[in-house]
C-alpha cells in the first residue's frame, strides 16, 4: 500500500473523514444522524470567535495553560547529547493533556444542548477530565472504563467518584480500554436523543479523530512559540508516545509541514513486540474498528486481538486513522517502548528531575534515552511529557516490591 | 429473496425472521440448528458471522460470538455452514449478518465470490451506513447480493432516501434505539414507523431488536412484512447448554421448539388480520 506525497500533510481529512485510505464514519446506522450533526456543530462552533475566545479563556484560568516548556538540564547531561526539553503537558489541571480536548468537546456539548456525557477511559486520565469538566458545568458523566484498569488505577477511579461521575466497570473482553469504548458505544446507541459521546482520543468516526486533533493541537501550537523564545528556532525532533495518540498528534500536528523536524511516534511494546503488547503500527495491519480504519492488532480472521501494556493509557489494539496516514506517508516515524524500557525511564526522570511521568510518557522518555545521546548536542529535542504519574504510584511502587523480593 | 416475499405475499402472511450466531455453541451444532429453522417455521434464516468486538450487539448475542469464536469459528466457516445448508436447502433465503473488519480481512472481491456461491442471498453489516456505499454495498449489488440496510428511529424522513437508495432484498427496521436484547419493542410505534419507510420504499420491512414471545412476534407482524427474532433464540441456545457451555442432546431443539412457537405467533397475525 503507497500513499502519494501531498502538498501539504496538515490539510486532512477530507469531507468524508478520510487521511488516505484510513479513518471514515464505521458506525451503525443508529448514531448517523448524530455523527452528521456533530460534525456540522463543530465547523460551526470552529468558526465562531466567540467559541474560540471562550475555550481560551478556560485553558487560561482553568485548565492553566500554557504549560512551560522546560529545560530538562540534567536528564540532557545524563545522556551527552540532544538538548532535552519537557513539554509540561502534565502540569495541567487533573495532571494530562487530556483536558485540552475535554473541554472543547464539552463546550460543544453544551451548544448543542447535551445533558449527559459518557467516555470511555483507560488510565482514567480522560475519564478524570470528562467528569471535572462535567462538574464544573453542572453535567451528568458517565464513565466507562475495563473492570482490569478500575483495579490497576483506583486513584483515577476515586477522582472521578468523588467528582460526581458515575464509572461502570466493563467486565467484557479483556476489561480494558478497547472493552470500555465498545460499552461506551452501546451506552450511545441506545441513549441517543440525550447523550454527547466525549472520546478521548483521536479515533472513532469522524468527525472525532480530526476534531479532537485540533483541541490537542494547543500543545504543538505553544511548543512552536515556546522554542522560538528559548532558542530562536524550531526543534529539532519530537517524541511523544501512542495508544490512540492524542497528545502525540497534539504534538505533532504543527510542525507536520516542516520538513526540519523530525518526528518519533512511541508505541508500548509491552512484554516484547513478538509476545502481548499494543503496538498496532509495529505488529498490526489496517482493519476497521470503532468507527475508523486504522492499523489494528488482529488474527488471521479479522478477530481484534487483546492489547498488553504495562500502561492501561496505552493498552489498546488500535492507533488514531491520522496516524495510520502518517506512518504511511513516512512523515512520522513509530517507534516502540517495552514495559521493562517504560519502567527504567520512570524511575530515571523521578531520581533525575524530580518529575513522577505517567507510565505513558515514561515511554516516550524510554526512547529520548535511546535517540538524545546519538544527536549532537546543538539538536533540540522536545518530549511531550503528557501526564503526571500519581496515578501510577500505587502499582509502579507493587512492581518495585515484587522485583526487590525476588532479587 | 424476492421471490420468498412474493410467495409470503400470495399466502397473505408476514416473514417470519430468524437469527442465530454462526458457529454457537460449535459448527456442528450451529448447522443441525439452521436446518431445522425452515422445518419450525422460520421464512428466513439470518446468520450471526462471529466478531470480537459487536458494537451494536447487548450481551447475549456477544456471549453467542464468543463462544462461536472459541469453538473455532472463522468467516470461512460460516460460508462453509452456508455451503452444507444448501445441500439439503435451496428455497430459504439466507443473510449474513456480522461487522465489516473480517470481511475485510477476507478480502471483499474473494468474499463476495465465496458467498454467492456458498448461496448467500444477502448481507447486513451494521458498521457499513450509507456514507461507506462504495466499501461493500456497490461490490455487493455488482455481484448480485441483496444489500439489506438498517433503519431506526433516528433515520427521519430527510435521511432515509440516503439509507434506502442501495437497498435491497428487505428494509431491517431496528425498532428501538439500543443494542441487541434491549427494551421491547412498541407495536403501534412500529407501526407508524413502518408506514413512514414505505411511503419512501416498495421494499419489504421488515422489523427487529426487542421480540421475545409469540406475542410480540404477532403485534409485531401484523404491522410489518416480517418479525425478526435473534436474542431470544440465542437465550434458548444458551440455557440448553451444559455447565461448560457445551451443546447437549437438547440443544437444537430448545432452539427449534422456540422458533415453531414464534412461527405461531407470526402466523396468528395474518389470521388476525383477515
Amino acid at each position: 500500500m503507497t500513499t502519494a506525497i501531498p502538498n501539504s500533510y496538515r490539510i486532512g481529512p477530507d469531507e468524508r473523514g478520510h487521511f488516505g485510505i484510513f479513518g471514515g464514519r464505521f458506525v451503525a446506522e443508529t448514531l448517523m444522524p448524530l455523527i452528521l450533526d456533530l460534525e456540522k456543530a463543530y465547523a460551526d462552533a470552529k468558526a465562531d470567535p466567540a467559541f474560540q475566545a471562550e475555550m481560551n479563556s478556560y485553558r487560561t484560568h482553568y485548565v492553566g495553560r500554557p504549560s512551560p516548556l522546560y529545560y530538562a538540564e540534567r536528564l540532557t547531561e545524563h545522556l551527552g547529547g540532544a538538548k532535552i526539553y519537557f513539554k509540561r503537558d502534565e502540569l495541567n489541571h487533573t495532571g494530562s493533556h487530556k483536558v485540552n480536548n475535554v473541554l472543547g468537546q464539552i463546550m460543544l456539548a453544551r451548544r448543542m444542548g447535551k445533558q449527559r456525557i459518557i467516555a470511555e477511559t483507560g488510565a482514567g486520565q480522560h475519564g478524570v477530565a470528562t467528569a471535572t469538566l462535567c462538574a464544573r458545568f453542572g453535567l451528568d458523566c458517565v464513565v466507562y472504563m475495563g473492570a482490569v484498569d478500575v483495579e490497576r488505577q483506583q486513584p483515577n477511579v476515586l477522582r472521578m467518584e468523588m467528582l460526581g461521575a458515575k464509572v461502570i466497570p466493563v467486565q467484557s473482553g479483556a476489561r480494558t480500554l478497547k472493552d470500555a469504548m465498545n460499552e461506551a458505544l452501546r451506552d450511545w446507541v441506545t441513549n441517543v436523543h440525550n447523550t454527547f459521546y466525549c472520546i478521548g482520543t483521536v479515533a472513532g468516526p469522524h468527525p472525532y479523530p480530526m476534531m479532537v486533533r485540533d483541541f490537542q493541537s494547543v500543545i504543538g501550537q505553544e511548543t512552536r512559540a515556546q522554542m522560538q523564545e528559548a532558542e530562536g528556532r524550531l526543534p529539532d525532533s519530537l517524541v511523544a508516545c501512542i495508544g490512540g495518540g492524542s497528545n502525540a498528534m497534539g504534538l505533532f500536528h504543527p510542525f507536520l509541514d516542516d520538513p526540519s523536524v523530525e518526528i518519533f511516534g512511541v508505541e508500548a511494546a509491552g512484554h516484547g513486540l513478538t509476545q502481548l503488547h499494543a503496538a498496532s503500527i509495529a505488529g498490526g495491519r489496517p482493519g476497521v474498528l470503532h468507527g475508523n480504519r486504522t492499523y489494528l492488532l488482529m488474527d488471521e480472521d479479522g478477530q481484534i486481538a487483546e492489547a498488553h501494556s504495562i500502561s492501561a493509557g496505552l493498552d489498546y489494539p488500535g492507533i488514531g486513522p491520522e496516524h495510520s496516514w502518517l506512518h504511511e506517508a513516512k512523515r512520522v516515524t513509530y517507534l516502540s517502548a517495552t514495559d521493562d524500557e517504560a519502567l527504567d525511564a520512570f524511575l530515571l526522570l523521578s531520581r533525575l528531575e524530580g518529575i513522577i511521568p505517567a507510565l505513558e510518557p515514561a515511554h516516550a522518555i524510554a526512547k529520548v534515552m535511546q535517540l538524545a545521546p546519538k544527536k549532537p548536542r546543538d539538536h533540540l529535542m522536545v518530549v511531550n511529557l503528557c501526564g503526571r504519574g500519581d496515578k501510577d504510584v500505587p502499582q509502579v511502587g507493587e512492581i518495585l516490591r515484587k522485583r526487590a523480593k525476588a532479587s | 429473496m424476492d421471490a420468498r416475499f412474493a410467495q409470503l405475499k400470495t399466502e397473505g402472511r408476514s416473514a417470519f425472521v430468524t437469527f442465530v450466531m454462526g458457529g454457537d455453541p460449535d459448527p456442528e451444532t450451529s448447522l443441525a440448528i439452521v436446518k431445522a429453522l425452515p422445518q419450525a417455521g422460520a421464512d428466513i434464516i439470518e446468520i450471526g458471522m462471529p466478531f470480537t468486538d459487536p458494537m451494536a450487539d447487548g450481551p447475549s448475542i456477544q456471549a453467542a460470538g464468543l463462544r462461536a469464536l472459541k469453538a473455532g469459528m472463522t468467516l470461512k466457516k460460516t460460508l462453509h455452514l452456508v455451503r452444507s445448508f444448501r445441500e439439503t436447502d435451496t428455497a430459504t433465503p439466507i443473510v449474513l449478518m456480522g461487522y465489516y473488519n473480517p470481511i475485510y480481512i477476507y478480502g471483499v472481491d474473494r468474499f463476495l465470490d465465496d458467498a454467492k456461491s456458498a448461496g448467500v442471498d444477502g448481507l447486513i453489516i451494521v458498521d457499513l451506513p450509507p456514507e461507506e456505499d462504495t466499501e461493500l454495498c456497490i461490490p455487493a449489488l455488482k455481484a448480485g447480493l441483496n444489500f439489506i440496510r438498517l433503519a431506526t428511529p433516528t433515520t427521519d424522513d430527510k435521511r432515509l432516501p440516503a439509507v434506502l437508495a442501495n437497498t435491497s432484498g428487505f428494509v431491517y427496521y431496528v425498532s428501538i434505539t439500543g443494542i441487541t436484547g434491549a427494551a421491547a419493542a412498541d407495536s403501534s410505534a412500529v407501526g407508524a414507523a413502518v408506514a413512514r419507510i414505505k411511503r419512501h420504499t416498495a421494499l419489504p420491512v421488515c422489523v427487529g431488536f426487542g421480540i421475545r414471545t409469540p406475542e410480540t412476534a404477532r403485534a409485531i407482524a401484523a404491522n410489518a412484512d416480517g418479525a425478526v427474532v435473534g436474542t431470544a433464540l440465542v437465550d434458548a441456545l444458551k440455557a440448553s447448554l451444559d455447565a461448560d457451555g457445551r451443546a447437549t442432546a437438547r440443544t437444537v431443539s430448545a432452539v427449534a421448539d422456540l422458533a415453531a412457537a414464534l412461527a405461531q405467533g407470526v402466523r396468528g397475525a395474518q389470521q388476525a388480520a383477515e
